[in-house]
């Protein structure tokens, strides 16, 4: 494996925060005061606050040796299935990070800031158009908070309807987020398993649709890559009782310009723009969960929602049937202008390509995997493709010692063990930022592992090897929580 | 486009590999009728340098810009940003990575997010803290019904009324499809939530504060805490801003359960809003209860110390429908940069910095006394105050405008009882000049 990217440098131990530093160093100049100091009424002072004082030297050399233990897509590839870890552009940070945009108060009169209001606005208007869905808000903060905000616009739908419904399908390979978005609101999740073929059968869910549902919560492409075909009729038959359907645009890398969701009959929609639309993950958020919707539903969409009129961009907070408000302000706004930014960058036809890519991708590594790794489901797949440890099984080697052998040759692992349909699943993502030698580099890693696995199983076992830390002992963080130093 | 590697050679050779001889096959499963129709209508694309210059004509639309002084606070605060944040944050490692699932090859995000739990934890007197919400509301929001959860046979939370306005709407948006009541209280003279409806409500779960209040006002947190206490409700003490734990006693210290509220002071842009943190913490007996993620200390196979992310049996990838809460991305790179925040100050920079803004705050807050104004709410502040003029404010503050400075909010925007009350925050970044020259046109 001559070519494998993993290689063991030098790696720099560094201490927790408060086990270096002294009393008197400071790492951040505090402004001289102009004002003469005013009394504070003794019972309201606290006690000192027990942080360490560190020089600045002290503080930037902790987190670059911080960083230094992280693996990003910067540092190379992660096929993290459903998780979409393409390349983040450099441009769209110093767009965040401009100071008219990242200074901007949020209360500020909205004469004082079209330019923000504007943004959210056009950026609505264009998640529409790529979705096919008619009406936008950008207010959900991440994927899961989208979730909420459709969960509740369906629950206020059937308010408004005045029809009593307490149950939601849910299929067995949805997020988990879905069923705890959907409890949140009241909702009790009803299973549907996919049937054979990895997708739903309509008579599947017409077993399980009445008018006591509000509704189905689909993502598609799902979690096993596949393309849910039969969404239309399900949709059809899901309306004729009443219900909605919600679609979780985890998976919207796949079918940009490709699949127009409002057609396939798709009433509510979340995207995460930390996945489709290329905004970082920053090792756990902050994202951004714009939830879309066709038109009948548009008057549910969280306030305020910003409108052009008269040539100038207002909040409009006259929205009777609304959800409400879901964030202290515009959501994660920053957020917002890295997929603007992104967006702008590539235009109708690029995103396309984008999602063309990101499937051919994903098929390529399919056809030259399987063989190696066991095939879950031999089928057309779209961007993302799931295997599992089928095929290691004999030698005692699992999913989880495969992740760690492919950290030691350099790579992030993908998804395991999700979707939890397949035992010991292995979910590869490519997306379309990776080159096809860049695949075929990890085709052969793959290839290697596996011939490891059946005559070397303890290498695997025993990895990962180059780390800081080797397997950590997740049992014992669990049994005896140390959350706190 | 540069973001996309494949070249036509590469395509046509995958194509082959795969079997199929266009992208129309690369699709087979997709029906016809699910299909995109025409081209999105969408700008682009741009290159660098034209999203450069279209991004100007937004930025000059943004009439308040760097070269303001804002003195507008109310959940969003203007502190000093050292150098070394974005410079570090912007590190791609921690930028670019997902959130840690493999801990071996995410020790940096999960050493940094342990320590955001302990620096937060101690800032705010809490056992645990966890690592992170959304944001204050919706950390305001989860901490209600976490409570509800606690006491399970309780279907009420009372909330405060001082309490950021845009919080109770978020809180109001996540009950409305669940079967608990809220109910508000009312705010006394002097600015400080009124308790005096508490002790006849036993069916209360908890009890929802904000200290310093909406009004910028410090409660009386002891005395709440026995209040809530007396009751057998939970006290959830909440915050928009932190930076006045610096000085101020915390609220894990008079008794608060629960703990939460908005982290952006530590470090983080105000960005319209967002992007920033929820901070979140509460007993250790708690804690499996406790919405969001967590960082605990391990060891590896050779007994050296380690991060993981832990007890997530509590979390919807595990627990699914009975799941603490939904909440799967949280605000990973802003729990990082507020720890650095933290850190960068230590423990004797806080206090002088939380020092120095309330000294600013009381500054102006007298100065605008003397001029005429008067302080509605009596009670103690920290870097927030509200002030009403004996004539009409707007065309001063108008004024001051021209003058590059935003002097106030006028609360009528949240209630129409608090027309023409003025909520003025200052922080270390405004100059004496400054507040002096808003004095001076207020004297005009």
């Amino acid at each position: 494996m001559k070519n494998a990217p993993g290689t063991s440098g030098l790696i720099l131990e560094e201490p927790l925060l408060w086990e270096k530093g002294k009393k008197g160093r400071n790492g951040m100049s505090v402004p001289q005061s102009d004002v003469p100091s005013a009394p504070l009424p003794e019972e309201l002072t606290g006690e000192a606050v027990n942080f360490p004082d560190l020089s600045e030297v002290d503080v930037v050399r902790h987190y670059t040796r911080l960083s230094q233990w992280n693996y990003g897509v910067d540092t190379g590839m992660y096929p993290l299935g459903s998780c979409t870890m393409k390349y983040n552009p450099k441009i769209n940070e110093k767009q965040a990070a401009s100071p008219a945009i990242g200074m901007a108060h949020p209360l500020l009169d909205e004469q004082h800031c079209q330019g923000t209001l504007q943004l959210i606005h056009d950026l609505e208007r264009y998640l529409a158009a790529i979705t096919g869905m008619d009406a936008v808000s950008t207010q959900p903060a991440a994927g899961a908070h989208g979730e909420l905000a459709g969960m509740l616009i369906m629950s206020a739908y059937h308010d408004f309807k005045k029809s009593k419904r307490n149950k939601i399908i849910i299929p067995d390979t949805a997020h988990g987020t879905n069923p705890a978005s959907a409890a949140l609101c009241g909702l009790k999740p009803v299973g549907v398993k996919s049937g054979k073929r990895g997708i739903l059968e309509v008579e599947d869910v017409a077993r399980l649709m009445d008018d006591e549902t509000a509704g189905i919560m689909m993502t598609n492409p799902n979690t096993l890559g596949l393309f849910e075909e039969n969404i239309k009729e399900i949709a059809a038959l899901v309306h004729e009782k009443g219900g909605l359907v919600y679609a979780d645009g985890a998976n919207m890398n796949a079918i940009m310009g490709i699949v127009d969701l409002k057609r396939c009959g798709v009433d509510i929609l979340h995207l995460n723009l930390h996945k489709t639309f290329s905004t970082p993950h920053g090792g756990g958020g902050p994202g951004a969960g714009p939830v879309c919707v066709v038109e009948e539903l548009e008057k549910f969409l969280p306030a305020p929602r910003v409108v052009h009129d008269g040539g100038r961009y207002r909040l409009d907070t006259d929205q009777p049937h609304s959800i409400g408000r879901i964030h202290g302000f515009f959501g994660n706004f920053g957020v917002l202008v890295r997929a603007y930014s992104y967006i702008m960058s590539m235009g109708a036809e690029n995103l396309k390509k984008a999602s063309q890519y990101a499937v051919l991708n994903a098929c390529y590594l399919k056809v030259c995997i399987k063989g190696s790794l066991h095939l879950a489901y031999n089928r057309p797949c779209m961007h993302e493709v799931v295997f599992s440890d089928k095929l290691q099984q004999e030698y005692k080697v699992s999913t989880l010692d495969i992740a760690k052998r492919l950290m030691d040759c350099g790579y992030h692992p993908p998804t395991v063990y999700f979707p939890l349909v397949v035992s010991g699943a292995i979910m590869i993502e490519p997306t379309e930022s990776e080159c096809l030698e860049d695949l075929d580099c990890f085709v052969e890693v793959i290839k290697n592992i596996a011939t490891e696995a059946r005559e070397n199983p303890e290498l695997l076992k025993n990895s990962p090897q180059r780390f800081k830390v080797k397997r950590l002992d997740e049992t014992r963080a669990a049994r005896n929580p140390r959350l706190r130093g | 486009m540069r973001y996309l590697p494949h070249t036509a050679e590469d395509i046509a050779h995958m194509m082959e590999r795969i079997g199929v001889a266009n992208f129309e096959e690369v699709f087979p499963t997709v029906p016809k009728d699910c299909r995109h129709l025409g081209d999105m209508d969408i700008p682009g694309p741009f290159t660098e340098w034209d999203l450069d210059s279209h991004m100007e004509t937004l930025r000059s639309k943004m009439i308040v810009g760097p070269d303001h002084t804002v003195l507008l606070g109310a959940g969003s605060y203007h502190h000093n940003i050292p150098a070394i944040i974005p410079s570090l944050m912007g590190r791609s490692e921690f930028l670019t990575a997902y959130t840690p699932y493999q801990p071996e090859m995410a020790q940096g995000t999960l050493q940094g997010v342990f320590e955001y739990q302990s620096l937060t934890a101690r800032l705010l007197g809490v056992d645990v803290a966890n690592a992170s919400m959304y944001d204050g509301a919706s950390a305001l929001a989860e901490a209600l019904l976490m409570a509800l959860r606690l006491k399970k046979k309780k279907k009420r939370v009372a909330i405060s009324r001082a309490i950021h306005p845009h919080y109770r709407q978020v809180v109001e948006a996540y009950f409305r499809p669940t079967d608990f009541e809220i109910v508000e209280l009312g705010y006394l003279e002097d600015g400080r939530t009124d308790l005096s409806t508490l002790e006849s409500d036993t069916e209360l779960a908890a009890v929802a504060l904000q200290s310093p209040n909406f009004f910028g006002v410090i409660e009386d947190m002891e005395q709440i805490s026995a209040a809530i206490h007396a009751i057998d409700a939970l006290f959830i003490a909440c915050f928009t801003e932190p930076l006045a734990f610096g000085l101020l006693k915390n609220p894990g210290s008079q008794g608060a359960d629960i703990v939460c509220g908005e982290g952006q002071s530590f470090g983080i842009q105000r960005s319209f809003g967002g992007p920033s943190l929820g901070m979140f913490g509460c007993k250790d007996s708690f804690v499996r209860s406790m919405p969001g993620r967590l960082v605990g200390e391990t060891v590896d196979l050779d007994g050296k110390r380690g991060f993981v992310l832990t007890l997530s049996t509590r979390e919807q990838n595990i627990r699914r429908e009975k799941a603490t809460s939904n909440i799967c991305s949280n605000q990973g790179l802003n729990t990082i940069t507020a720890a650095m925040y933290m850190e960068a100050l230590g423990g004797t920079g806080i206090t002088k910095l939380a020092r120095l803004n309330y000294d600013k705050a009381q500054y102006l807050k007298n100065q605008l006394v003397e001029a005429g104004a008067r302080v509605p709410f009596a009670a103690p502040t920290f870097n927030e105050f509200v002030v009403e003029f004996p004539f009409d404010f707007e065309p001063v503050q108008q004024k001051l405008a021209e003058k590059k400075i935003i002097a106030g909010i006028n609360l009528k925007k949240f209630d129409g009882a608090l027309k023409d009350k003025y909520l003025f925050c200052v922080t270390e970044t405004a100059a004496k000049e400054i507040l002096d020259t808003v004095v001076r046109e207020v004297k005009k």
